[in-house]
């Protein structure tokens, strides 16, 4: 124990070090003057300390002991409380009746967590079932949501009439990338995307004439309800009852094709390319409809988001937006229905309702990636394949 | 009937770099025959299966597959798993399974080679979508109690003992329906009672599935109880080829495995 | 040949330098452990910071702008080694033995965090880095064509180059990084401490990224938190582009890109400059995942 601190206060020592010309000084060139921040540099000396004590104590027992008991917790398929009719009756009220009780505020921030639900499930069949390491999921949601933007503005197009468009264009830009990178490696594969993705983002910021460039495209008109007019209020309940449909399709969509020939045959990918091939599967084929279902949901949540912010802008599909699409994955666990909501309830929606965490949101999303993969690479809630029963065969 | 061949082989080699790994190979299996590939630790064996199966793309030669019609079909060049669908099935010397998916969901994902139903059947469950699925679970556990993995049905595959992968291995590749199947060293790493399990494993299959069986295999014992025909590869070319008698007592097949701790004459 | 060809000539070979110095610290890792260390290019935008803030120390007290030079290009190189070091410890170093991914979504995430600690310790806003090149003067007819501060960059990272390559041949460290990116267990049996050399080859690609990051920043005379990731980008195309794993293959790569960047801008379009280069690096993971110089091999199964 005492060497354990020690180490642990040698190794804060040298971080503090690291750390001290950009945590404590702070030089302003123009003015030629010098800050001095040293209640940052022990701040994180503290941090630093308790954390090297945790990540020394977790290492050294990783695979033996390390989140045992969430282990179980976690386990969440298996779990009788959550399969409980009553329980699955009284959780759809209150979140059913959510959008009546709370002010419209929260709403509009439930319904941002189900679009990253939805995100998730979608970058989930890409990411989590298939192993296909896509960093350019956002391009995606790009696509669906300046589909419905230009569609609107150009045209005249409604937030219905855009929808199936969004998502079609969508698909087709997943399977559009998917032909060419078919080839490639894991990695690869991942700059690849990543490059799509700024591609597309570039595109969207510097054709003007077309997409108005950074400064977006406002105005974009609600979800109709058969011609009735609906106040912000209303509308935004609208929303979020259109989200939790939306939802509930991507969940029942991502399960069944989980458990069909699709989906064995994109899991068997992920576990080893030349034995699915040997085993008659078609490589191309099982990539393509992953990369191309997985960005019609994006294409679908893509619309819902440009509708309920009435705008879209190219900064809402950065890199750093595939990024935490990508950490509600690895942190929920890859291919786990179950992990992408619990991740997106800690990611999405901790960090809306504790605000004096907002500015280290990103921090936390880094360091999350990096604990989860050191410690935890199969996520939160370990993604188990559905039992069969045989009972009835013999 | 016995003088078409499930597989005939042509002449076919396949370099690496500066390595001739197959110079020229030809072998022929017929239908219901066990027929071994022997030969000492880098003769060429795996590779010669892996160009069979269309993972690597020989450099010359052909390679044919009869057809239940009895035409023969080219199938060099063609992918994986196309030559799969064309009744070819192998399983590998270094296991690989799907090890995080069930042990009867390794063998489903061999079924689905032979299912028709697309993503969207799937979606909307329509019922000859569940038909076939309920199908696939029947046949899928048929196999698994073929090879006595009925037990572990459910447990993930990684979690399986060494020689039951094995098994695993060969039920996946029968639910693919294949007329040959290639078995890369199915004995490796088994104490003598799963050999002997092995052993029968394989008699029962051919009656069972009236198919043809290629082997590698450096067990000796085994191949000799078990093959009609033995093929023996060194240094990337067949060097002799009879039955388990006549290689045995082959001079050449003698030489090359001299200094190889394989024991021939057993 | 006129000037303004010439002009981009110079401008691409100075894009081209630091993209190879960047890029060396790609190639080098991948070459060693296979992993495509995304955090590299935040490393190269820490030491832009670290160099920034001690040159503005040195300059408040009032030290010559050529010994301000040195210093701030000793302490990043000092620092961004430390970083490289640390981040290869914690974030990469137990997950030697994981599956594929895991490395490389913890390097994603080592790269979010880092961008996110320089915002919050320092500023998301654009910062003035000093003109440390200062009045460099070079001969009239040159002047229409090259800057000073091009001309540096240029010598500099060509230099850098050579000594590295010099290095990895002639030095024992060098015969055992090449031990190792050959074949890592075999290495191992011979002796070659492979942690060692690990962390070494990190150590030498930050600072040389460090080097770029002083010398960029230098000439651009402005940094932000965001610099890295571009560049970092475009700097994993070049080193694709020559050939990931082969040092000669990343100056080729960079000097290419550079100098396509270079005449792609000046000719066509600058609106779209970043689209050119991920359009390359698309093109050529697609046609010739190789590369120039890179080897080709043959899954084993
Ligand atoms: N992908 C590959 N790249 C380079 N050489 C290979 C590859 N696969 C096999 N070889 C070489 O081909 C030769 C034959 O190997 P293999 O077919 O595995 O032998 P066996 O299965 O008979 O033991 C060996 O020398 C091996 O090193
Ligand atoms: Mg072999």
């Amino acid at each position: 124990m005492k060497l354990r601190i020690i180490h642990s206060l040698i190794i804060t020592f040298w971080f503090m070090l690291l750390c001290f010309p950009l945590v404590v000084l702070k030089i302003d060139y123009l003015e030629k003057s010098i800050r001095f921040r040293w209640i940052n540099l022990f701040l994180t000396g503290l941090c630093v300390f308790f954390i090297s004590l945790l990540w020394r104590y977790f290492l050294s027992r990783r695979r033996k002991y390390f989140l045992r008991l969430p282990e179980h917790f976690f386990d969440l398929h298996q779990s009788r409380l959550i399969r409980s009719k009553p329980f699955l009756f009284i959780f759809s009220l209150v979140f059913l009746s959510l959008p009546l009780i709370l002010p419209n505020y929260h709403t509009s921030i439930l319904i941002t967590a189900m679009i990253y639900v939805v995100l998730g499930l979608g970058l989930n069949i890409v990411v989590g079932l298939a192993g296909l390491l896509d960093l350019g999921y956002a391009a995606f949601f790009a696509i669906g949501g300046y589909s419905f933007a230009l569609l609107n503005h150009y045209f005249g197009f409604g937030f219905w009439a855009s929808l199936p468009i969004a998502a079609s264009l969508a698909c087709l830009g997943g399977v559009l990338l998917g032909i060419p990178v078919l080839r490639l490696r894991g990695d690869y594969l991942a700059i690849v995307t990543l490059g799509f993705g700024e591609i597309i983002r570039l595109i969207l910021e510097n054709w003007e004439a077309f997409t108005k460039g950074p400064s977006g495209i406002p105005d974009l008109p609600k979800p109709g309800l058969f011609g009735i007019q609906l106040d912000f209020y209303s509308s935004t309940i609208y929303l979020y009852y259109l989200l939790i449909l939306c939802m509930l399709a991507a969940i029942l969509v991502t399960k069944r094709l989980s458990y069909s020939k699709t989906g064995r045959a994109w899991v068997a990918l992920r576990e080893d390319e030349i034995a699915a091939q040997s085993m008659g599967i078609d490589t191309t084929k099982t990539k393509l409809t992953a990369f191309g279902i997985g960005a019609f949901w994006a294409g679908i949540v893509g619309a819902f988001f440009a509708s309920k912010n009435s705008f879209v802008d190219p900064s809402s599909f950065t890199f750093h937006e595939s990024a935490i699409i990508l950490s509600i994955v690895v942190l929920g666990g890859m291919g786990s229905i179950l992990g992408v909501i619990l991740a997106t309830m800690i990611l999405v929606l901790l960090p809306e309702y504790l605000r004096f965490l907002e500015s280290y949101r990103m921090l936390i999303f880094g360091a999350i990636m990096v604990i989860m993969m050191v410690f935890r690479p199969e996520g939160l809630v370990k993604s188990v394949r559905q039992q069969y029963d045989f009972k009835n065969l013999k | 009937m016995t003088n078409h061949p499930v597989l005939s082989v042509h002449k076919i080699s396949m370099r690496f770099g500066g390595l001739n790994a197959l110079n020229k190979v030809s072998l022929q299996v017929f239908p219901r025959e066990i027929a071994a590939l022997i030969g000492p630790n880098g003769a060429g064996k795996t590779t010669f299966f892996n160009c069979v199966t269309g993972i690597y793309k020989p450099s010359g030669g052909y390679i044919e597959l009869n057809g239940p019609d009895l035409r023969p079909k080219r199938i060099n060049g063609l992918k994986p798993n196309l030559i799969t669908r064309s009744g070819l099935a192998r399983t590998f010397q270094n296991i690989r399974l799907f090890e995080n998916m069930s042990v009867l969901e390794n063998v489903m994902v061999g079924c689905h080679c032979r299912t028709t139903s697309n993503f969207l059947n799937a979606i909307i469950q329509t019922s000859s979508f569940k038909k076939e699925e309920q199908g696939v679970i029947e046949k899928s556990y048929e196999l698994l109690k073929l090879v006595g993995l009925q037990g572990s049905a459910n447990l993930s595959a990684k979690n399986l003992p060494y020689a039951e992968q094995r098994s695993l291995e060969i039920a996946r590749a029968l639910a693919t329906e294949p007329r040959l199947l290639l078995l890369d060293e199915p004995a490796a790493g088994m104490n003598p009672q799963e050999t002997t399990k092995l052993d029968q494993l394989i008699m029962k299959i051919r009656e069972r599935f009236n198919l043809a069986v290629l082997l590698i295999e450096h067990d000796m014992k085994l191949v000799m109880r078990i093959s009609d025909k033995v093929f023996v590869m060194a240094q990337g070319e067949k060097i002799a080829e009879g039955t388990p008698g006549e290689i045995q007592n082959n001079p050449r097949v003698i030489k090359a495995y001299l200094g190889e701790e394989v024991d021939v004459v057993s | 040949m006129d000037l303004y060809f010439l002009e981009l000539f110079f401008s691409g070979l100075t894009r081209g330098g630091i993209y190879t110095l960047i890029a060396l610290g790609y190639t080098m890792v991948y070459g060693i452990i296979g992993l495509i260390n995304f955090a590299h290019g935040e490393i190269y935008m820490i030491a832009a910071f670290i160099g920034l803030t001690f040159a503005g120390i040195f300059s408040i007290l009032q030290f010559s702008l050529i010994s301000i030079l040195l210093i701030a290009v000793f302490f990043a190189m000092l620092f961004s080694a430390a970083y490289g070091y640390t981040i290869e410890k914690t974030a990469y170093k137990p997950l030697r033995q994981a599956s594929r991914l895991a490395p490389l979504i913890s390097a994603i995430g080592m790269s979010i965090f880092l961008r996110e600690y320089v915002i919050l310790a320092q500023t998301p806003d654009f910062l003035a880095f000093p003109m440390l090149f200062g009045d460099l003067e070079l001969p009239e007819f040159m002047m229409d064509f090259i800057q000073p501060t091009e001309t540096i960059i240029i010598l500099v990272s060509f230099f850098l180059v050579g000594i590295l390559l010099l290095f990895i041949k002639h030095t024992k460290t060098g015969k055992a990084m090449r031990a190792i990116s050959q074949d890592r267990e075999m290495a191992m049996l011979l002796g070659v401490n492979s942690d060692k050399i690990i962390s070494f080859t990190f150590m030498v690609g930050s600072l040389l990224a460090a080097f770029g990051a002083i010398l960029i920043s230098a000439h651009i005379g402005q940094i932000n938190y965001n610099i890295g990731f571009i560049i970092g980008i475009k700097a994993f195309t070049a080193a694709v582009l020559g050939g990931i794993g082969s040092i000669p293959g990343a100056a080729l790569g960079g000097l290419t890109l550079g100098l396509i960047e270079s005449f792609a801008t000046g000719y066509i379009s600058s609106d779209y400059e970043d689209v050119f280069a991920f359009g390359i690096l698309v093109l050529i993971l697609i046609f010739k995942p190789a590369g120039f110089l890179g080897k080709k091999e043959h899954k084993k199964v």
